[in-house]
């Protein structure tokens, strides 16, 4: 570095925390070495995040939150802007593979046991940023105001005035509305734009500065903080975080966007799960389209709503669908303290947790595919099954970690 | 471990791969900023309504202005009496440019008259200082203009003067003569404003 | 772990894989190539002579049409026949609400009607017109019940009749078999009229997304690029991790 440089470097770290920040995050940030392929989703969700926000401003552009000219201006975004149809793309394409990425980190930190001892807040801040992701996801997908736009919109504002007594009157404080219209669309565009991308943010930094206060987990679900090289205090399993990771994640941000590129200039609606074919029809206030399934996103969870059919202590099954889908969302948030095993990862747990984890999967994947499907009897019995199943993963989770048969962790993590 | 303790200055292969990606990130860079800037230009929509306009222009009385818009423009169609157009020469020495040397008109209309056929100016009602639009003042010797007003534009803003060719007067705030706008004649009545070939009518 | 990772492979693809099926009646294959500029052009043809009597296509402009290989003179002079600048939108005088007592459904716009229907099924429909007298307009269609839109291209096609069978359904029962059979013939042969049909959906499908054919384009250049962007950071990241291995 050359002479003036240091001494602007110099002049700035005495006003601001540069070097100083770069080093604590960066250059002297000290991950475990053995982080596999599931560690590059973490990486990815923050790609993923600025390729929404970019998108996302220039998209506002162009799009107009006003229900009677909405669907043309996502149209003329389509056509009379140019690479118009690149940048909305884009943005519908990240939408979708913001859960992909989201749900693969979290199910990484399901099996390395990354919500355990010390990092309960870590997780809890990500199911923040999970929830935050999905009132995103839903308020932005009602914007070009297509059928499923109306039509998905219109299921979820109806669980609201499914509560008893106030729900009527807070549907109505809501949608600013006796019912689903214009002013709920511009006032869903303030949240999509606005509220929601600042709270985005704002946790993610968060999230972050929680990460690198109690330092990365591993696949093997050791503390490589307990282990300190005695001259020097660093890790004697920690790499800095750059140049190794940063490397890492450069190579996997690319293999990421052979992925995500392929879907957007081959197949952006993706057969009809990113974009639904039904939502290319204006929204039609007076006809249901055939069939309404959500976002491939938010299926298991709208499997799990029509799974109860039978009142159960007097309250309508409706409700209890409700509960039990705003259930199954919140019950993440208490993993830290329903896993009793003495052990962090799935290497060294045992044949119960293995098991346990193998058909929470299963049902995840199940109930997402039933949530695309019309309801028949055999369908609903199945999500019904799978919704019991999905619930005692996690309920019965004190339970069977306390008695698996674990494996010895090492003291050292492993290659 | 001690291996990353090691500083060691990077190698030439580990220069080289550096180099080559940053080069490779730069170009990506240029590539996704491409869509987003050129997204930011006139759209089509922009584009169609900034389409040339066809003025028809058989009413046209001699002495009277048109006003025509073109991409949210004013564009003003006037014809000249024989009278307006020999008051220009005595001009000449009032002008700023008098000989239209700055380029604010086609070829096709850098001339004594800025215009293709001599009675018609076509000419865009802007005014070159800050782009209000003049008015007409089509009067000799009003008392506001003084004496020697031969006719002209009179811009409100900040009293810029332009004669019947649209050439602005010396010591005024405007700096140059006004705007000549491409156009063409379809035919002896039909004037095209926007371009300045037939084909694109 | 490794177990884990193939079940969800496979789980991935059993929603595709189910997605296929729930009709109830099989839709043709719509035979169709984006690249075929001259049964694009033959399709804008039709879509404006027959088509844009009634529907609009309110979200393209008559320019775009460039892509199909057009000057804007041939535009002009070929497809447009409302007095429209070539600059401006597809749209249709009929007013919405005249259109609504007439047919007693507003004809729907067309400019993403492909990408809500789906070629195939376009296809399909526009050959399964055939006589129904019980209906107002005196057509129905075999895809669509009860359609309310009359069968614009028969002097074409000519008049189909239904044919109800009964046949066996293979479990013992029996079910309806409708099928379709030529009554009067049209000005084409079968075969030209399914391929004057395919023409038409061509361009549907071009109309409903004209950014198409660029999208691939400029994706084949991306994905040859971030190809070479993987097999350069790899030898990165490769060179670096020689430290820690």
């Amino acid at each position: 570095m050359s002479k003036r440089l240091e001494s602007m470097l110099e002049w700035v770290d005495a006003r601001f925390p540069l070097t100083s920040t770069w080093k604590y995050h960066l250059a002297e940030y000290y991950a475990p070495k053995n982080f596999n392929f599931w560690y590059y989703f973490g990486s990815l969700a923050m790609l993923v995040l600025v390729n929404q926000l970019l998108t996302g401003i220039f998209l506002t552009m162009n799009y107009k939150p006003d229900a009677s000219m909405a669907f043309a201006s996502v149209e003329y975004i389509m056509r009379d802007v140019d690479f118009g149809w690149l940048i909305r793309y884009m943005h519908s394409t990240g939408a979708s593979m913001f859960f992909v990425v989201v749900y693969l980190h979290m199910f990484r930190g399901m099996m390395y046991g990354s919500y355990r001892k010390p990092r309960e807040l870590l997780w809890l801040i990500g199911m923040g940023i999970f929830f935050v992701l999905m009132m995103l996801a839903f308020t932005g997908y009602i914007l070009p105001w297509g059928q499923m736009s109306y039509w998905g919109a219109q299921v979820i504002v109806s669980m609201v005035g499914a509560i008893p007594l106030i729900g009527q009157t807070l549907s109505n404080w809501i949608l600013g509305d006796f019912m689903l219209s214009d002013a709920a669309l511009n006032r869903f565009f303030a949240y999509h734009v606005v509220t929601l991308p600042v709270l985005l943010i704002t946790l993610v930094f968060v999230h972050i500065v929680a990460l690198h206060e109690v330092g990365s987990n591993n696949p093997d679900g050791i503390e490589i903080k307990k282990n300190k090289d005695p001259v020097t205090h660093i890790p004697v399993d920690g790499i800095p975080f750059h140049p190794y990771y940063t490397v890492k994640d450069i190579f996997g941000v690319v293999g990421f966007l052979i992925v995500f590129c392929g879907i957007i200039f081959f197949m952006p609606e993706m057969g009809g799960y990113f974009l639904e074919y039904n939502n290319f029809i204006p929204a039609n206030t007076l006809q249901t389209p055939d069939h309404i399934a959500p976002v491939w996103y938010f299926t298991p969870y709208y499997s799990m709503l029509r799974a109860v059919t039978v009142n159960f202590f007097w309250v309508d099954a409706k409700i209890w669908g409700i509960i039990l889908m705003g259930g199954s969302v919140a019950i993440f948030a208490l993993l830290p303290w329903l896993d009793r095993s003495p052990v962090k990862s799935i290497r060294y747990k045992g044949p119960y947790f293995k098991t346990a984890l193998t058909l929470f999967v299963i049902s995840v994947l199940i109930l997402g595919w039933l949530g695309t499907k019309s309801p028949t009897p055999l369908y609903t019995l199945l999500a019904q099954i799978f919704t019991v199943i999905y619930f005692a993963f996690f309920i019965l989770m004190p339970w069977y970690s306390k008695i698996d048969k674990t494996k010895p962790e090492p003291t050292r993590v492993t290659e | 471990m001690a291996d990353t303790e090691k500083k060691q200055e990077p190698n030439s292969r580990r220069r080289f791969l550096i180099a080559a990606t940053s080069i490779a990130g730069g170009i990506a860079s240029i590539g996704v900023a491409t869509p987003f800037v050129m997204s930011m230009m006139p759209s089509e929509r922009a584009k169609a309504a900034g389409a040339p306009v066809e003025v028809d222009i058989s009413k046209l009385e001699p002495g009277m202005l048109l006003l025509v818009e073109w991409r949210g423009k004013v564009v003003w169609v006037l014809d000249r009496t024989p009278e307006m157009l020999a008051n220009l020469k005595k001009l000449d020495s009032q002008m700023a440019d008098p000989k239209s040397e700055k380029p604010q008109q086609p070829a096709y209309a850098k001339n004594d008259t800025r215009s293709i056929k001599p009675e018609f100016l076509v000419v865009e009602g802007v005014c070159t200082h800050l782009g209000c639009s003049p008015v007409y003042r089509k009067d000799i010797a009003p008392a506001d203009l003084g004496a020697d007003w031969l006719g002209g534009f009179f811009c409100p803003c900040h009293g810029s003067k332009f004669d019947l060719a649209g050439r602005v007067y010396k010591h005024v705030p405007a700096p140059t003569n006004l705007v000549v706008p491409p156009h063409v004649y379809l035919s002896d009545n039909l004037l095209l404003i926007g371009s300045d070939s037939k084909e694109s009518a | 772990m490794r177990k884990i990772a193939v079940v969800i492979s496979i789980l991935w693809l059993l929603p595709l894989a189910a997605f296929a099926s729930g009709s109830e009646m099989k839709l043709d294959r719509a035979p169709i190539d984006s690249s075929d500029k001259l049964s694009l052009q033959r399709g804008a043809q039709v879509f404006v002579n027959y088509c844009m009597t009634c529907h609009s296509a309110e979200y393209m402009r008559y320019n775009r049409l460039r892509d199909l290989g057009l000057t804007e003179n041939q535009i002009k002079d070929n497809l447009i026949f409302t007095g429209q600048k070539v600059g401006e939108l597809m749209t249709v005088s009929m007013k919405k609400k005249e259109a609504k007592q007439w047919f007693g459904v507003a004809p729907p716009d067309l400019s993403v009607i492909a990408r809500s229907r789906g070629p195939d099924w376009l296809y399909t429909y526009l050959r399964k017109f055939y006589r129904d007298e019980s209906t107002a307009t005196g057509w129905n269609n075999l895809l669509f019940d009860k359609v309310a839109m009359p069968h614009v291209l028969y002097e074409l096609q000519g008049e189909q009749a239904v044919a109800v069978s009964m046949v066996d359904d293979g479990h013992g029962g029996k079910h309806e078999l409708k099928e379709l059979k030529l009554d009067k013939p049209g000005a084409l042969s079968k075969l030209e009229y399914d391929k004057y049909v395919a023409d038409l959906v061509n361009f549907l499908v071009y109309l409903g997304e004209p950014a198409a054919t660029k999208r691939v384009q400029v994706g084949i250049i991306v994905m040859l690029f971030l190809f070479f962007m993987l097999g350069l950071t790899y030898a990165l990241k490769r060179e670096y991790w020689k430290d820690i291995h």
